[in-house]
């Protein structure tokens, strides 16, 4: 008796788990929740909820003239690059989603962009810059700009703004996109100041806490300007150890400085120092200015550049289902379906600007240098256009 | 010439960290002949705590209204409360971990692998209970830079090199000079005559914890107010260089705790001032496992006798 009750309970639940599936558009989510860069993943995972409310407030996505309920599930990747694989192969084979979103750091992109290629699961990363996180690889998309674009922007603005003739780098060794940049960065300053023209290039690990050895030989090479593109929470480490052994020069940073939680680690040591961005939220306009008094109104903070990203990255893939017309209950076909219409999309107007995808499933689009003004603000000094 | 005076002044901040948690594992190893892996994590409880008793005494919470207090009265007060609530936490470990397992007989090496647990335990604990995002400790004193010619030293690093020094001077009297510190040294002698002496082990052992995590709770706020952004993994890698440190100095000595723990800043700091940045960690350990090879004990490790 209770045996027979319990099979009728079990396919209850079964037939009405099948019944939900297929009237749901599932997309997984690969966050930084936890570990080095938490806030990172908080503002994703905002963004994308502001994002489904309002879908499924309206009864959800229409595909091929039904509508059917958006279902994100969120998963953190602690930050780390292996967790990261082992988020997307979850979400590819237990929770059967559609696309992935994320992750958002290079470190973590890099090797789960590999793991989403060879599943051939269409995946877009909001955040990451590193050309090789989408190489070579037809399923891979992502929403920002590339490394090789924003290292440039950077020499010039220094070149200009500072007048550098030098310059000094420090970076995190053990993570791809800190390394990366600081590469490129050093390539093009060189080839544009002449050879010797970076007069320290020095690393440090993740979890350093000091930096004063690597600060003291920087300072004593006396370089016009310190280029540092590192994650947030070690920004406000490196700048007050470097202001404490007298530095008083600018220092110029990359995307991954611009984080709501900056201002809250650094304070004081920040402001006045320019950073190459995906959008400025001070004195945005249409659309943009929409999303973040929304994002303002049901947050109280002022949306991050990987807020605004992942809120384009989801709209892509959510424009994508639909061209892509229906919703097969076959995954596999589903997810081949969306992978075309996505490399399909002519152009697409985000709020961190229109961007083109090119063969290699990267935007084409500009980049903004922000200034850190007293307030604790982001403003907007200049937009640089590939 | 500058430089070089820079990089040691560098050095020697960095390496009183290392030095006041290396104190820690000597401590305990020296009375228990426990390694306490858990006492970077109590170091990093220590960090928080001081943030948690700095904000509270700053009026964050509201019982004390903000600014009734001045920077310094703040420190003075937050210091000792620190110091005596993360005691607190290592006496709780001691209690609730050690103890029972001691008192079973059970090998020293489970003792070991419980305190690598106990230290999870702390990390992931403090990452469920406040989140993953970092904490910034407020700044309590007003920071004064001082410069000579190239040379620059905040009055914090100062402090702290004093305080490290300062401790080493007491706790070298502790252990040398007083009776408490007679018996610690008598438990690691022979544990199973000490009792028959009439010495209240447990009491000692207790009194152990309380001066290690004590000074761990001194070092996590020393440490928060020069690198004011705490997380829950903090303490995890530099409590396993400062039991490097100590294990180089001579695991159980109070002088190879502080001379591991300054040596590792000079290797440390040297490296990066002469090396490429990269080769770090690589070249400091090098230099460490050539030492441990000539001196399998430690610097001032004496095989099989009184430890402490």
């Amino acid at each position: 008796m209770r045996k027979a009750f319990f099979l009728a309970l079990a396919s209850v639940f079964l037939m009405a788990s099948v019944a939900l599936a297929a009237e749901t558009v599932k997309i997984g989510f690969n966050l930084p929740l936890t570990g080095d860069i938490p806030k990172v993943g908080e503002s994703s995972k905002r963004a994308a909820e502001m994002l489904k409310e309002d879908i499924n407030s309206q009864g959800g996505l229409e595909v091929g003239g039904q509508k059917y309920m958006l279902e994100f599930i969120y998963e953190d990747n602690e930050s780390k690059a292996d967790s990261a694989v082992n988020v997307a192969l979850k979400l590819i084979e237990r929770d059967q989603v559609m696309a992935i979103v994320g992750p958002n750091s290079s470190k973590q992109a890099v090797p789960a962009g590999g793991t989403c290629d060879d599943n051939q699961t269409p995946m877009i990363s909001p955040w990451s810059t590193n050309p090789d996180a989408t190489l070579d690889r037809p399923w891979v998309f992502r929403a920002a700009f590339l490394d090789p674009f924003q290292g440039p922007v950077a020499v010039d603005f220094a070149t200009k703004t500072f007048g550098a003739k030098t310059a000094a780098v420090l970076f995190d060794i053990s993570n791809d996109y800190s390394k990366g940049l600081a590469e490129i960065f050093k390539a093009d300053f060189e080839q544009k100041h002449g050879a010797g023209t970076v007069l320290a290039f020095e690393s440090h690990g993740t979890k350093d806490q000091d930096f004063s050895a690597q600060l003291t030989k920087i300072i004593a090479a006396k370089p016009d300007f310190i280029f540092l593109p590192d994650n947030y929470n070690q920004v406000a480490l490196i700048l007050k150890q470097a202001h404490d052994l007298g530095w008083a020069g600018p220092v110029m940073g990359a995307d991954a400085w611009g984080s709501a939680e900056l201002m809250t680690l650094c304070g004081d040591d920040c402001k006045g120092q320019y950073f190459s961005t995906h959008y400025a939220a001070a004195g945005a306009q249409g659309a943009t200015k929409v999303f973040i008094d929304r994002y303002k109104a049901k947050y109280n903070e002022t949306p991050d550049d990987v807020a605004a990203l992942t809120w384009d990255a989801t709209n892509i893939v959510l424009l994508a289902i639909q061209n892509a017309g229906k919703v097969d209950s076959n995954i596999r076909k589903q997810r081949a379906a969306i992978r075309e219409a996505m490399a399909a999309i002519p152009s697409f107007e985000g709020i961190t600007g229109s961007m083109k995808f090119d063969e290699q499933g990267d935007p084409i689009k500009c980049a903004v240098v922000v200034k850190i003004s007293d307030e604790g603000e982001f403003v907007f000094t200049e937009q640089v256009c590939p | 010439m500058e430089i070089l005076i820079q990089n040691i002044i560098n050095a020697l901040q960095f390496g009183s960290f290392y030095a006041l948690i290396a104190v820690g594992y000597t401590l305990v190893y020296g009375v228990l002949l426990l390694i306490n892996f858990a006492h970077g994590d109590i170091f990093m409880v220590g960090a928080y705590i001081a943030f948690f008793v700095a904000t509270f005494f700053l009026g964050e919470y509201g019982i004390i209204s903000p600014g009734a207090l001045s920077g310094m009265t703040v420190l003075m007060l937050s210091i000792p409360l620190t110091m005596l609530l993360t005691s607190c936490v290592g006496v709780t470990l001691e209690r609730i971990a050690y103890r029972p397992l001691r008192n079973k007989g059970a090998h020293r090496l489970y003792v070991v692998i419980t305190a690598l647990m106990c230290g999870l335990i702390l990390e992931n604990g403090n990452l469920a209970l406040l989140g993953a995002s970092r904490k910034k400790f407020p700044e309590l004193i007003d920071k004064a830079v001082w410069t000579l010619g190239d040379i620059s030293v905040t009055n914090l690093k100062v402090a702290v090199i004093f305080t490290a020094i300062a401790v080493f001077m007491l706790l070298h009297f502790i252990v040398t000079k007083t009776k408490i510190g007679m018996a610690m040294r008598g438990i690691s002698y022979d544990k199973f005559a000490i009792p028959l002496m009439g010495i209240p082990v447990n009491t000692i052992i207790v009194f152990t914890f309380i001066l290690g995590s004590g000074f761990a709770g001194l070092a996590g706020f020393m440490f928060a107010m020069s690198y004011p952004i705490l997380e829950p993994y903090m303490g995890a890698l530099i409590g396993w260089k400062a039991f490097i440190a100590a294990v180089v100095g001579g695991i159980g000595d109070i002088r190879g705790a502080f001379l591991g723990g300054f040596l590792l800043g000079f290797i440390e700091i040297g490296v990066v001032a002469v090396f490429p940045s990269t080769l770090r960690d690589l070249l400091a350990f090098s230099v460490l496992l050539l030492i441990l090879w000539w001196k399998p004990t430690g610097l001032f490790g004496v095989a099989k006798t009184t430890k402490i």
